[in-house]
């Protein structure tokens, strides 16, 4: 008999809210973290605009001297995590620790550190580079970290595949949930990379928007004047959990995983394939595992980033992999608030789907005034919408061509 | 100017996270102060930084309390 894997926690930290009901609530509100980026001199930059997690406080999940040797990425991790868990209800009564893991991922991991680090050796010289450098600057160290913080002592990674990481951690851990190897796994991805190598990167690649002087303007998916994506940072942290085992301990289910849809573009480092081909096997291949029809389907959290491209291809495999009821799904992209998360962004949305499909409530996409003749769907403009939803996707797809659609669905019992 | 052992002191207290109070001259930055190998050497970094020295992986190894750096330092600043 197959495991189902519900989520029975989520933990936030977003540029629109330190938590998940402060998030939530302003996702609802249509208000945007996006703005000038405040964390260095952005002069000279093409794009000076990011979505910052402003005055974030670990508080008591990290003392100063443990603040010192993690990366500000890490910290998001472990501040996701406490929420995710105390949800849960993992913090009152802890798990056994040999049947629950962590995979949290990241694209980039500690830039910052990296960037701290090298201007140390180049100014100062080898001896004066950190021997915390190497354990604050990896990918793999927030999963780490969170599993010493709980004594979770399950199957424990980090994952990478650029924007599509949060997701892809989320779909693995499933997948150990269902092949036995843990009744719980804390899932997710953070990122914090708001950094002037990463900016300059970005910026040259003409990926980001340079909508300088209006940045609360400047991410504006499928809108006809998109240029580009804002770079954002934070952590999208859950707890999924075998579903007898959630039953059988009381805990609340917020909503269920019911399937993965895992593909790639085989197509371009940057680009999409233009064809979407990618992306609609990746939706088909979830709605397969899920056994859900497409005409079931009643949200989509898309990838929409606000890149010319993006946003053209995506509503493109969106109208392939639904036909004709691509017109009847409302579609939105809160990276329209949230800015670009990167290895973030997909346990963030999931997330944020998950709350969806929990409240019966979705968020807009905000800055929509100007309509594409290619971007012709319903992406829930400007204003939040009451409707109850049974099932809902979420769709990533990361540079390199990783593609990944996750496939919710209301707490079993209540759909 | 602050004495070598308040120096001192100050860059325990704020590399180690522990209270004034916990810096007695026979502490043990791993025994008594929470340190793991790791932290000794960022330690032993902040004292180079501070006083204008390199000390090497020799000496480094004998600086195991907060009575052998104040020591160790006040012979090396005295010879300079």
């Amino acid at each position: 008999m197959d495991r189902r894997v519900v989520i029975t926690g989520i933990g936030l930290v977003s540029p629109v809210g330190i938590g998940r009901e402060a998030t939530w609530q302003s996702l609802l509100a249509g208000r945007s973290g996006i703005g000038r980026i405040t964390a260095f001199d952005t002069e000279g930059y093409p794009s000076r605009l990011g979505a910052e997690v402003l005055d974030f406080d670990p508080g008591d999940v990290l003392d100063a001297k443990e603040r010192k040797k993690t990366d500000r990425y890490a910290q998001f991790a472990l501040v996701a995590a406490e929420e995710a868990m105390a949800q849960a209800g993992l913090l009152a009564a802890p798990p056994d620790g040999e049947r629950m893991g962590v995979i949290i991922g990241s694209g980039i991991g500690g830039m910052l550190t990296f960037e701290e680090e090298h201007r140390a050796l180049v100014e100062r010289g080898p001896r004066r580079v950190s021997p915390f450098f190497i354990p604050k600057m990896i990918g793999d160290i927030a999963a780490g970290l969170v599993s010493m913080r709980y004594g979770l002592r399950g199957p424990n990674f980090g994952v990478v595949s650029a924007c599509a990481t949060g997701a892809h951690a989320l779909a693995d851990a499933a997948l150990q949930i269902r092949a036995g190897r843990a009744d719980l796994m804390l899932a997710g991805g953070a990122e914090a990379t708001i950094s002037p190598m990463a900016l300059a990167g970005f910026g040259n690649m003409k990926a980001l928007s340079t909508r300088n002087d209006d940045p609360g303007q400047a991410c504006r998916p499928f809108d006809a004047e998109r240029d580009g994506f804002v770079m954002g940072e934070g952590a999208g942290v859950l707890v999924l959990e075998d579903y007898d085992h959630a039953k059988a301990r009381g805990a609340t289910v917020i909503a269920e995983l019911l399937g993965a849809g895992l593909t790639a573009d085989a197509h371009h480092i940057t680009a999409p394939d233009p064809e979407g081909r990618g992306a609609i096997a990746a939706m088909r291949r979830a709605l397969l595992e899920g056994g859900v029809a497409p005409e079931a389907i009643g949200y989509v959290n898309a990838h929409g980033t606000s890149t010319p491209y993006n946003d053209k291809v995506e509503t493109a495999a969106l109208k392939v992999a639904f036909g004709a009821h691509a017109r009847r799904l409302r579609i939105s992209s809160t990276k329209s608030m949230t800015g670009h998360l990167l290895g973030a962004a997909g346990g963030l949305e999931a997330g944020i789907t998950a709350l969806v499909l929990e409240r019966g409530e979705i968020p807009p996409t905000v800055n929509y005034a100007h309509p594409d003749r290619d971007c012709d769907l319903d992406y829930t403009p400007n204003r939040a919408v009451k409707q109850a939803v049974e099932l809902a996707i979420s769709t990533s797809l990361g540079f390199g061509g990783h593609n990944v659609v996750l496939l919710l669905g209301r707490a079993p019992g209540a759909r | 100017m602050a004495s070598i052992a308040e120096r001192v002191h100050q860059i325990i207290e704020k590399e180690l996270g522990v209270n004034p109070e916990q810096i007695t001259p026979t502490a043990s930055f791993i025994e008594d102060l929470g340190a793991d190998s790791l932290d000794t050497v960022e330690l032993v970094m902040a004292f180079e930084e501070e006083f204008g020295m390199e000390i090497s992986d020799e000496d480094a190894e004998k600086l195991t309390n907060v009575q052998a750096v104040v020591e160790y330092l006040k012979a090396a600043t005295s010879e300079s």
